[in-house]
């Protein structure tokens, strides 16, 4: 048997979180339902984001996920990736932005 | 240029390979539940015809192009032809029969020697919808077929065109080197006669299949993206985009099986099972006729050699109410048509 912490066959399993508790499962697969409906934001524009938010959180099964719904729909490779730099910007720019606190540290210590 | 399965003599050329493949595996271990048995469960076993409205007619598998995923195998170097003779025994069950809707398919139709002269005849038979799918880039291909759009126009055939993707680069991958620019090229000469156009008479819809292992999605929302996209890029208009799934059949399923996509892809097609798409499958009121004048209940049990399930089988023995009383020939393939919002030669079907 392999040992490993993520099995892509897994993902089709995702329905089964309701099993061990159908209230807040199916409550949360409502709320998932909603979130990717057509409203404000297009179901296209969501896909993207929800990639984006899947590399962020480094999730192997939401990057397969949104990656094989950007192809349905008609996202580009492109638009993915550029996508996953905004990702990677805001991620970069979240650790960069804390320097400002460890110059602040740096000056108060500093004579 | 790839060749066709056929001449490379690959298994999964001859039809019992494929029904094999489709039948053994996560099918028979239980992994999935087969069609027959999905369609038990919602009461729609044995599948059964409608009225017959649509004879669609493949005139042969004689094509340009060698689009990786083909369900018909087709190609230059495939010579199956429909005859004079076949042809004129289809005008005879137009002439005698409720058929409203005549579809031609190929291959590339247009490569059939005697394709104008059926075109002639049956326009003057006055079918309401006189479908022509063409490969685009057969207009450019040859010198004698850039007269092809005001041949059409002439006869008011309604084109319906595949074109996989609104960029190069997809549609290319799949079809073939340069057919993006070419299918472009021909679209504009379509328009330019008239095709395509708000409130024109002349009907120019566009197909897409998924280019890879996934299914389509909301039919609609890639009409406006296609549509958006060749208009603003190359100056096209179209009329409908009809989203076809992609059937794990002959190169599809050669595919499927060789990026290891196969079972994923099955899984997905039955997930996606909708029972309301059932009812309105295109089997359920077409009669698909092959190169050599076999009936099928369509297109894909054509290539997939399962013939109708009624004592006559052929053309020439065409007989109206025993094939509106057969049980249609299921297997796992049909999975492709129920899938989301279902799939026909007309795209979705709820």
């Amino acid at each position: 048997m392999d040992k490993t912490y993520y099995d892509p066959a897994d993902l089709k399993k995702f329905g089964k979180i309701s099993d061990w508790n159908a209230e807040l499962g199916d409550k949360f697969f409502d709320y998932y339902g909603k979130v990717f409906e057509e409203g404000s934001l297009s179901a296209r524009e969501k896909s993207l984001i929800a990639l984006a938010v899947s590399h962020t959180v480094q999730c192997p099964y939401c990057i397969d996920a949104y990656t094989g719904d950007g192809l349905k729909r008609g996202i580009t490779k492109e638009e993915m990736m550029e996508a996953v730099h905004v990702a990677a910007a805001i991620r970069g720019g979240a650790t960069l932005v804390h320097s400002v606190q460890m110059m602040n540290k740096y000056d108060k210590l500093s004579m | 240029m790839l060749k066709s399965l056929h001449a490379k003599h690959s298994d999964l050329s001859k039809t019992e390979k494929q029904l094999e493949i489709l039948s053994n595996g996560i099918f028979k271990d239980g992994s999935l539940p087969t069609f027959a048995d999905k369609i038990k469960a919602v009461n729609a076993f044995p599948l059964q015809p409608k009225k017959i409205e649509i004879l669609q007619l493949n005139v042969g598998y004689m094509c340009n192009q060698v689009c990786a995923h083909c369900h018909v195998d087709a190609g230059p170097d495939r010579k199956e032809i429909m005859t004079v003779e076949t042809m004129q025994q289809c005008l005879d069950v137009i002439k005698n029969t409720g058929v409203h809707t005549l579809d031609l398919t190929g291959g590339a139709p247009e490569m059939n020697p005697n394709f104008r002269w059926f075109v002639e005849q049956a326009s003057l038979l006055g079918v309401q919808d006189f479908i022509v799918r063409s490969n685009l880039t057969i207009i450019l291909a040859n010198k004698k077929y850039h007269d092809l759009p005001e041949f059409f126009a002439k006869h008011n055939v309604h084109v319906i065109s595949s074109l996989p993707f609104y960029k190069k680069e997809k549609t290319d991958k799949q079809r073939g080197d340069g057919v993006f620019d070419q299918s472009i090229k021909a679209l504009q000469m379509l328009n330019k006669v008239g095709y395509g156009k708000a409130g024109s008479n002349l009907k120019l819809d566009l197909v897409y299949n998924p280019s890879g292992a996934f299914l389509p999605t909301d039919q609609k929302a890639l009409e406006h993206d296609f549509k958006k996209a060749l208009k603003e890029d190359f100056d096209i208009v179209f009329h409908s985009l009809f989203a076809i799934t992609n059937l794990p059949i002959s190169r599809f399923l050669d595919y499927l099986i060789a990026s290891d996509n196969y079972d994923d892809y099955m899984y997905a097609l039955v997930e996606a099972f909708n029972p309301s798409a059932v009812a309105n499958v295109m089997c359920t009121n077409t009669i698909s006729v092959s190169w050599d004048g076999w009936l099928y209940d369509c297109d894909f049990n054509q290539m997939l050699g399962l013939k109708v399930a009624t004592k006559e089988r052929h053309i020439s023995q065409y007989n109206e109410e025993n094939l509106s009383k057969r049980n249609i020939i299921i297997s796992q393939h049909c999975y492709g048509c129920t899938a989301g919002a279902g799939s026909s030669c007309q795209g979705a079907v709820v």
